[in-house]
């Protein structure tokens, strides 16, 4: 049985469906894994064991499956509203709240007959790239405990990487699905903007957030990503058209052929700031695309090199105005409310209290962009940024059907090595953030091991906004090329947990 | 609590400064649900009945549209003859409030959905001035909170305070002069009568309740003055908690006259807001605007812009209905009023009421005859305006009906109108139950009319002389006989047939 | 681009709403100066006419129909509260006056 954990979610749907093995069994068999190894990796912030298994039992007592999914067990990151779990955000500011709603994500998951085993960690409302910002301590990388699974879902990623789950959610606003992906040898998928529904995921910034699925592979993403995929009316910026073919076009790429497909290579993100093993991977895997067909050339996108200062302005202005809300009034933790002081007092309090350093110092950077006096400098010039990136996509996506790039730029680093220092932070998410800014879809996909630190990397590949099915098929193709290659999935190769601290 | 003000002498105030207005109002629309989500748009109602994750600001909640409140903007900016905005944006206003769930107001900042119209203003004497109308723009009311503890109530001096969130969300479109000027004396009567016409255009429009008791609207009167001659604009108060007609004509007036005593004593006047005391019409400082409020405006990244089509613009303003003005003109002529007469009619709100029982059969001098005499004494001594009569002018009309078919006499007819008034049913109800029955049996009559000329012999003679008038006294004796339900003119023909036989 | 003072901070972390120490306005000086400059390069765009993007998505007019949907209930929209009364968020006495 503890064969269970190591299934992809397409094979263990299998299994359920034909009855061959109960969902009970496969849910029991995750969280017996959780038990066992999670208090080493600190995936999870939240287990609903008796969920969980109320959940598997009704997809044993259906009639006909509710989807290609059901049954198989998910790691719900923490920041989408589940009724029957805390929502925290990762955030001390939530601890202990039960939203009265479901997150739509969350309602279609269980439609789907998605096990939800639990809630994982994650930086403090999605802000970081280490999980180290989370309020509720750091999740430790399976591949090495010492470093960091990425971020701001390192909990989603580990709790894959770790087989405590063989599905999880995530939510990238600046790379949070993608580079923790990369770090972790796993999977991860940015939707295109609009693609999945944003209600009931708590708000870092609204004009980047997109929610995802991510999975050990491609095929396993394809098929989350059309179970939470499509219109959702209670979200403005939803795009009211059907979810791109991924899974198809994932079976498509899984037959090995890209003739015909042209691949991009962004020149700007390359050189200074790479580490060499991270380059070595990601033209390795340049050069396995183009063993499989694809016509490879090489694309300027000059303005992505404004693409993290204008990210680092956008996000934070927007969550200065989101995590206005948390004030102590309606929800959530209140402090020094001892008749002495004033309702602003208690909010300045509290929000001093239940917010981390990296939270407050975005909250601030963002107050300040937004200043009257600042706007047009920083907000303002930012959105001029953005704009110019799109147009870079645009131009690229003429010549080329998907562009590529290393996920990010270094390997897992250690935990604790770039927490004094928000720059270097801010670096591990140089080249994801483009896709946020103008919307595209984009899905990090392991690219093997860094020769120098026997670390996972993650070859990132973008497609325009509505063809996230391009995603599937070049990555599906460049998975198994890969895995034939190398003689097996890479996800296999990580260390044996359970003794090691 | 505040010291007295000093004030100057009204026409010393407008022989050495001329007023500059500025008038900000503020409307709640009727429709069914909120600017934002489906809850129900109603005032009152249980403590946090008609809340949902969207209105308590939930994290994760997200924003949607009411396609109606749009719709309502685009017909009230078409009324005020402004330009509807090809496109324009939600913007968040930030500040922190315990009303507030979001801390943020969804608002529109520098794109409002109308702007750049005018309203033209009848003043009492039938001088039109018109106002300059800035913008009118959507954006969400507040919830309301109860103080607690205070002497009060009020918000000084109290304990803690309750929130509900009812309110929270209610679609409200706020509509801004441009200044006004040159009114000289009249600038109260102008800013009256201003708050008065756009009232009737929105009830007009049927877009909102416009009770300004109820806070469904509601003005902030800027106030200023410039010496005679001086080229500048002083500085302004804003005068807000201005809850009914009379209320904004007292308030601009008496900012003149506190400003002017101050700027007549060398003194300077500090920009502020300002609190109306309906007490003594009198205005107290508020909170001073050292600086300007820093709002930090940037577009809302959870909805989309609005595009109102032409097509669609030219198809809302086919909906409206006549304007007030026309209409009244309209009226005038086919009731034949003088101005003198419209106005009394305007200032006791009795012209629609009217105009409705003329739509519901009677005449109009019928129907004006029983609201401005009958139904206007009733709501006199009810306390309560003539529209808030518990009588519909269908009703009305029906009792004029009952009247000219004979049925009922005026005397029995305006016992009915009491006894619909108090709530004793429709007017056949409240003649069946009350059991009138105008005496048209001639028999009857004529055996009182014989009692009563046998009780005053001399009157008898006194008719054949030629002295009809006389008749009057037996008319009196047969309705005290009859108590009252007998047709006078009957009894009066009956009278002279009798005596001349 | 002008360096962000200390004051400037305080500031800052008063319409924020957060009751900064002293310790930490020293450090949030320092790192919002570095940030900035790390950010500034966007201001080379400032004078260029460029549409800016506030939408990663061209939608418009996306609409809801006028129709009412349940509420939460009472006792779900004060579920969260730190505290209650008579069915109504309890707040601290807030200063200052109504909007
Ligand atoms: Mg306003
Ligand atoms: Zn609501």
């Amino acid at each position: 049985m503890t064969d269970l954990i190591k299934l992809t979610a397409a094979e263990l749907a299998e299994k359920v469906q034909k009855r061959e093995v109960s969902a009970v069994e496969v849910a029991q068999a995750h969280l017996d894994r959780i038990a066992k190894i999670d208090e080493h990796v600190h995936a999870f912030l939240h287990v609903d064991a008796e969920g969980a298994l109320a959940a598997a039992r009704a997809v044993d007592e259906a009639e006909t499956p509710a989807s290609p999914l059901a049954g198989v067990p998910l790691a719900l990151k923490d920041v989408l509203t589940t009724t029957d779990m805390p929502t925290t955000a990762g955030s001390r500011t939530l601890e202990g709240w039960v939203p009265p709603y479901d997150a739509t994500v969350t309602r279609k998951l269980r439609e789907a007959g998605v096990v939800i085993l639990g809630k994982t960690n994650m930086d403090e409302f999605a802000m970081g790239s280490s999980t180290e910002n989370s309020a509720y301590g750091p999740t430790h990388n399976p591949w090495d405990h010492s470093r960091i699974p990425g971020g701001s879902g390192g909990g989603s990623s580990a709790s894959l990487a770790a087989f405590e789950a063989p599905l999880a959610i995530g939510t990238d606003t600046g790379g949070s699905i993608r580079q923790p992906g990369a770090v972790t040898g796993t999977v991860g998928v940015k939707p295109t903007y609009g693609g999945v529904s944003r209600y009931g995921l708590i708000a870092f910034s609204s004009s980047l957030d997109q929610a995802g699925p991510c999975a050990r592979t491609v095929l396993d993403a394809a098929l989350l990503h059309e179970v939470i995929g499509g219109y959702d009316p209670m979200d403005s910026t939803s795009i009211n058209a059907p979810v791109p073919p991924v899974v198809a076009a994932a079976r498509e790429g899984m037959k090995g052929d890209l003739k015909g497909v042209r691949v991009g290579v962004v020149k700007e993100f390359a050189g200074d700031g790479y580490q060499a093993g991270v380059t070595r991977s990601f033209e390795a895997a340049v050069e396995q695309l183009r063993a499989l067909g694809a016509e490879v050339v090489e694309v300027s996108c000059p303005a992505f090199t404004l693409a993290l200062p204008a990210y680092y302005l956008i996000a934070p202005s927007e969550c200065s105005s989101n995590l206005a809300r948390f004030d102590a009034m309606r929800y959530g933790l209140r402090v020094s409310d001892d008749g002495t002081h004033s309702a602003e007092e208690v909010m300045s309090l509290t929000r001093e209290k239940g917010f981390g350093p990296e939270v407050k110092r975005r909250i601030m950077l963002g107050t300040y962009a937004l200043s009257s006096g600042y706007y047009d400098a920083y907000y303002g010039s930012a959105q001029k940024v953005r704009t110019l990136i799109s147009r870079d996509f645009d131009a690229a996506f003429e010549k080329v059907d998907v562009l590529v790039s290393p996920t990010t730029p270094t390997t897992a680093f250690k935990i604790g090595e770039r927490v004094d220092d928000p720059m270097a932070m801010y670096l591990a998410d140089l080249c994801t953030i483009p896709s946020n800014l103008s919307g595209n879809a984009a899905m990090s996909v392991p690219s093997g091991l860094s020769d120098e630190d026997g670390l996972p990397v993650g070859l990132q590949i973008m497609a325009p906004s509505l063809a996230d099915d391009r995603l599937y098929r070049v990555g599906a193709a460049y998975e198994v090329a890969r895995n034939d290659a190398a003689g097996g999935a890479l996800i296999h190769q990580v260390p044996e947990l359970g003794g090691k601290a | 609590m505040t010291a007295v003000a000093e004030l100057m002498d009204y026409a010393e105030v407008v022989e050495r400064f001329d007023p500059v207005l500025g008038l900000e109002v503020h409307v709640e629309l009727s429709t069914n649900t909120k600017m934002f989500c489906g809850c129900e748009n109603v005032f009152g109602g249980e403590p946090n009945t008609h809340t949902c994750p969207t209105c308590l600001g939930l994290p994760g909640s997200l924003p949607v549209v009411n396609g109606k409140a749009v719709e309502s903007a685009i017909r009230i900016g078409l009324a005020l003859n402004c330009e509807i905005a090809e496109w324009c944006r939600f913007a968040r206003k930030n500040y922190f409030y315990p009303d507030m769930p979001k801390n943020f107001q969804t608002s529109q900042y520098d794109e409002p959905i109308a702007f750049n119209g005018y309203l033209d203003v009848t003043l009492d004497d039938g001088e039109i001035v018109r106002v300059e109308i800035e913008r009118a723009h959507m954006e969400e009311d507040t919830g309301k909170s109860l103080h607690v503890g205070g002497a009060t109530g009020r918000i000084h001096g109290a304990e803690h305070s309750l929130l509900d969130y009812n309110r929270a969300g209610v679609p409200l479109i706020e509509i801004v002069t441009k200044t006004i000027e040159g009114t000289g004396e009249r600038a109260p009567e102008v800013a009256r009568a201003y708050v008065s016409a756009l009232r009737d255009l929105l009830k007009a429009l049927d877009v909102s309740d416009v009770r300004m008791d109820q806070g469904s609207l509601r003005c902030d009167a800027n106030v200023s003055l410039m010496a005679k001659g001086a080229t500048e604009f002083g500085t302004r108060t804003e005068t807000k908690n201005v809850n009914s007609l009379r209320s904004v004509e007292r308030a601009v007036r008496y900012e003149m006259t506190r400003q002017a005593a101050i700027l007549a004593g060398g003194g300077s006047i500090k920009q502020e807001t300002r609190h109306f005391q309906e007490a003594d019409g009198s205005t107290a400082s508020g909170r001073t605007k050292e600086t300007a409020e820093d709002y930090r405006y940037f577009p809302e990244p959870d909805l989309v812009p609005i595009a109102p089509s032409r097509e669609w613009v030219e198809e809302l303003r086919g909906t409206l209905p006549e304007m007030p003005a026309v209409r009244r003109k309209r009226i005038q002529q086919e009731w034949q009023l003088s101005d003198a007469e419209l106005r009394d009619l305007l200032n006791l709100g009795a012209v629609d009421l009217i105009a409705a029982t003329v739509d519901a059969g009677a005449t109009p001098a019928e129907a004006r005859a029983w609201w401005v005499a009958t139904l206007a004494q009733e709501a006199n001594t009810r306390e309560v305006e003539l529209d808030a009569l518990p009588i519909t002018p269908a009703q009305v009309a029906e009792i004029i009906a009952l009247v000219n078919s004979g049925e009922l006499t005026n005397k029995l007819a305006k016992q009915v109108a009491t006894g619909v008034l108090d709530g004793e049913g429709s007017p056949r109800e409240v003649v069946e139950k009350r059991g009138f029955k105008v005496v048209n049996d001639d028999s009857a009559l004529l055996a009182a009319i014989d009692e009563a000329l046998a009780a005053q012999p001399d009157i008898a003679g006194k008719i054949r002389d030629g002295k009809v008038a006389a008749a009057g006294a037996i008319v009196g004796s047969v309705m005290k006989a009859t108590k009252g339900q007998a047709d006078a003119k009957r009894v009066r023909e009956l009278i002279i047939e009798r005596v001349g036989s | 681009m002008p360096t962000i003072s200390r004051d400037e901070v305080a500031h800052l972390a008063k319409l924020a709403r957060l009751a900064v120490t002293d310790e930490e306005l020293d450090v949030f000086a320092g790192q919002l100066d570095q940030i900035l400059d790390a950010v500034a390069q966007v201001g080379q765009v400032a004078d260029q006419d460029i549409p800016p993007t506030s939408h990663a998505v061209p939608l418009t007019n996306v609409f809801r129909e006028d129709v009412v949907k349940p509420s939460l209930s009472q006792q779900q929209a004060l579920s969260g509260a730190p505290a209650e009364e008579e069915g109504r968020f309890r707040v601290p006495r807030i200063l200052g006056e109504e909007q």
